[in-house]
């Protein structure tokens, strides 16, 4: 089996500018962050992002590196609505394709299947379809149902975050919930996993049953070791959501001059300068704790 | 017994929108349907189906507004990939919120004024036209205003009664109930929303002030009050941490 691990530096090589990138997770939980984090510190731009968005679509919008965002959501969870989110829309700043929920579903297995649409009921009658002037319906051959024809949402690459992985790509997730991490893997034409932690082949089970083996090899094309790189996301359950620096995120994000201030702090240094620059945030706030 | 408050009624109200609704999954967004569900299957509705709003079923629910990491008992797994395979299947019965609604139940949850760049962003359509356009969806409304009941809503996420009759596809569309903190609203032969009942306390004069289309509610009954069993399930068992009362105050229409 061949060796996939790269770094986070080569893994900025791979993303050009123009290119329809998936991310997976689901609102702000197990997001590949860190190489989200990476995209912001390139020169990539005018990038489509397809997305169940949580933090990722707030970064990448407040970085200007994003033309179209392609969704089914946009939440941080805890906090309704990414400010940056609101913000971008609200002053018109990149063009947008919302779906339903089931229906991005629908077009990412589309995709992964290598269709250009399959028909569903969700989304008839609503406005999806206004928002989305190319969206047709289309007529069942067999009777006289109407369904619309969702159209196959393909990436040229998908982004995911997985607690444990192998050098060949083999993925592991042990949270609750896969989210729709292989369908985004198989959706792409490349895929990029970030993991909590390269490990044996042999070690994959230590951790969970076979069934937590989310991603084959089949669709991957690098694995990035990226300890906490989902952070602030959560990553059950190695962590959970870092609730304290959300907060401190979406208030910042709200603010110029304290977005100016969040990003010299956090994201203009390299990944393990932002890990640390999280480590001193708490720091100083149990110090600020112990203080009163 | 103590007062029965307005967020008490509310919750029976919300609780018989499940009535009779058999073996199905009972999705739920707010405290009050939140409480309603857990009533009802506590009460009328016992094969009905609760989750932990996370990925499991639960044969016994965890401690209201947490998961099932904080109690409770696991009864499957519903991670939500699964979840749109169920709506496809038509074995889900959902209470939603609605930032507008029009006369004929169409809801707004995505944002206001133009898609293209709104004057508000809100939470998107998330599940609302799958909800709509699959199995039987009511809405919950914490705060009855003429800003919530709009003539037109700006975008249309759950489908209303008059697009629904109008184009072809829609054979599961079922828009059952909006309740309110003043309010149980139904729909007519004609698809048009009209009241219920009126919460004890509430006017009709009051309900047509705080409605942005023509809703006359001369006439309408009370709404039921929740009985003892009901009651003591809401305050001792479902809801002991009052969640209810912070969703909706004691004081009337506020």
């Amino acid at each position: 089996m061949g060796d996939k691990s790269m770094s986070l530096e080569d893994f900025a090589g791979t993303v050009e500018s123009g290119m329809t990138i998936g991310i997976g997770g689901w609102g702000s939980r197990r997001k590949p962050m860190a190489l989200v984090r990476r995209l912001l510190r390139s020169d990539v731009r005018d990038l489509t992002v397809v997305t169940f968005g949580g933090p990722d679509v707030g970064l990448l919008c407040a970085a200007g590196k994003v033309r179209k965002l392609v969704y089914g959501f946009v939440s941080l969870d805890s906090i309704a609505l990414d400010p940056h989110f609101r913000a971008v829309r609200e002053r018109g700043g990149v063009e947008t394709a919302e779906y339903d929920e089931g229906m991005f579903v629908t077009g990412l297995r589309a995709a992964a299947s290598r269709l250009s649409f399959l028909p569903t009921r969700a989304g008839l009658g609503s406005d999806v379809l206004t928002m989305n002037p190319d969206l047709v319906t289309i007529a069942s051959p067999y009777d006289d149902e109407e369904y619309v024809a969702m159209r196959a949402l393909r990436l040229d690459a998908a982004l995911v975050h997985v607690n444990r992985a192998d050098r060949a790509g083999n993925a592991q997730y042990l949270g609750p919930d896969p989210y729709f991490d292989d369908l985004f893997a198989m959706a792409a034409d490349r895929c990029y996993v970030s993991t909590e932690r390269i490990v044996e082949p042999a070690d994959l089970l230590a951790a969970g049953p076979a069934q937590s083996l989310l991603i084959s090899r089949l669709f991957v094309n690098g694995v990035i070791e990226a300890p906490r790189g989902a952070h602030f996301t959560s990553c059950d359950p190695d962590y959970g959501r870092d609730e304290a620096f959300q907060a401190h995120y979406a208030s910042a994000a709200r603010d110029a001059d304290s977005w100016r201030l969040f990003r010299k702090t956090f994201l203009d240094g390299d990944e393990r300068a932002y890990q640390e620059a999280v480590a001193e945030f708490h720091a100083n706030r149990d110090g600020q704790e112990e203080g009163r | 017994m103590t007062e029965i408050t307005r967020a008490e009624v509310c919750a029976a109200a919300c609780a018989d929108a499940w009535r009779d609704a058999g073996e199905v999954l009972a999705h739920t967004a707010g405290v009050l349907p939140s409480i309603g569900a857990r009533l009802a299957r506590l009460t009328t509705s016992p094969d009905l189906v609760l989750t932990d709003g996370e990925a499991y079923f639960m044969s016994d629910p965890p401690p209201l507004g947490r998961t099932a990491a904080d109690g409770g008992v696991v009864e499957g797994w519903v991670p939500y990939r699964r979840v749109f395979d169920i709506v496809a299947s038509g074995r889900r019965q959902s209470m939603m919120g609605a930032s507008q609604i029009d006369r004929y139940g169409n809801q707004n949850i995505s944002l206001i004024g133009d898609w293209r760049r709104p004057t508000r962003q809100l939470i998107g359509v998330r599940g609302a036209p799958g909800n709509t356009a699959n199995h039987r969806t009511d809405y919950w409304v914490a705060r009855h205003t003429p800003k919530v009941f709009v003539e037109k809503v700006d975008v249309v996420c759950g489908v209303g009664n008059d697009r629904a009759r109008g184009g072809k596809g829609l054979r599961f569309h079922d828009l059952g109930v909006v309740i309110t903190n003043l309010a149980v609203l139904d729909y007519g032969d004609d698809g048009r929303l009209r009241v219920r009942s009126l919460h004890p306390g509430v006017t009709a004069d009051e309900v047509h002030a705080n409605t942005g289309f023509a809703l006359d509610a001369t006439g309408a009954p009370e709404t039921r009050l929740p009985d003892g069993t009901e009651l003591r399930l809401i305050r001792e068992v479902v809801d002991p941490g009052g969640l209810r009362e912070r969703e909706v105050s004691r004081g009337a229409g506020s």
